[in-house]
């Protein structure tokens, strides 16, 4: 990682978004439909509001959707 | 006849792939069981799936025990769809809104694996992680004068917001793992992520820094 990005990330982390995010419980109830969307470059993002927001502030959820988005694009292959 | 009334319908949530789970799960006897049967094979692929990714990036879990982690992953994500059967609305297919449930049993089990034994960073390595983030971008003065406020807002934070900011944000300790060390849990924990980072905002805003969109500026 460039020393840029390190401080963005940093940055990223300690501040959060700065948006209106879905709580982690909201985040899991809604992970499956967003993922779905996603694949399908369906507009994701308005279809859930504050699911990307969280998504850049909870590394633990973000680790949650790539592995969902991983899992489900594989078995489409 | 119009063409158009001769083409099938779309399929409905009644004769959909997902109904016939779900249907298949609440049926009595030998298919039902069968049903839960093929739902934990389900599982357990989602399980090892999850395990195999993140094991490319930590050698403690190529040993022996990662087929029984899995199988752990497995089993309580089982009891986990079953209870929640009532809650999938068809809104996705229904091995999609399974998959979440294996694979975050996983994923806290291999974070707490991860984690067994070690303690939680100090404080300490935190203000060094700060520091470095603050002087590897070779901004000079403006970046030093913004880390050495973002460091005395963190210390003035009450104490629990500070914990877990320090932990989760600056220490990367993972939320899960922090939740069962306090003996809290992860969304009660995020909101305390999530409160310390919105005072953390509004001061340094009232100090004069611009924070916000990815840039800071004073």
């Amino acid at each position: 990682m460039s020393s840029d990005e390190q401080r963005r990330r940093t940055m990223e982390l300690v501040l959060g978004p700065d948006a209106p995010e879905l709580t982690c419980e909201q985040c899991f109830e809604e992970l499956d439909r967003y993922v779905e969307l996603v694949l399908a470059g369906e507009g994701a993002g308005e279809g859930i509001p504050g699911m990307r927001s969280h998504l850049d502030g909870c590394p633990a959820c973000a680790e949650d959707f790539d592995s969902l988005r991983a899992l489900v694009t594989r078995e489409g292959d | 006849m119009a063409t158009a009334l001769m083409t099938p319908p779309a399929p409905t949530p009644a004769d959909s792939p997902a109904r016939d789970w779900v249907a298949r799960l609440r049926a009595d006897g030998a298919e039902g069981q069968a049903a839960v049967a093929d739902l934990h094979a389900l599982l357990l692929k989602a399980a090892r799936f999850e395990i195999g990714r993140r094991a490319v990036q930590d050698p403690s879990l190529r040993g022996g025990d990662r087929e029984d982690l899995a199988q752990q992953a497995a089993d309580d994500a089982l009891m986990a769809v079953l209870a929640e059967l009532d809650q999938f609305r068809g809104e996705s297919r229904f091995t999609t809104w399974a998959y979440k449930f294996a694979l975050l049993e996983a994923a806290v089990k291999v974070r707490r694996r991860t984690w067994q034994g070690r303690e939680i960073p100090l404080e300490d390595e935190a203000w060094r992680a700060l520091a470095d983030a603050g002087a590897s971008a070779g901004r000079g003065a403006e970046d030093a004068e913004l880390f050495a406020a973002l460091r005395e807002e963190i210390e003035r934070l009450g104490p629990r917001r500070r914990e877990v900011l320090v932990a989760v944000a600056l220490n990367g300790v993972p939320i899960d793992v922090l939740a069962e060390r306090l003996g809290s849990t992860r969304g009660a924990l995020y909101k305390n992520l999530h409160d310390a980072r919105r005072a953390l905002r509004e001061a340094l805003a009232e100090r004069g820094f611009r924070v916000g969109s990815g840039e800071e500026e004073r």
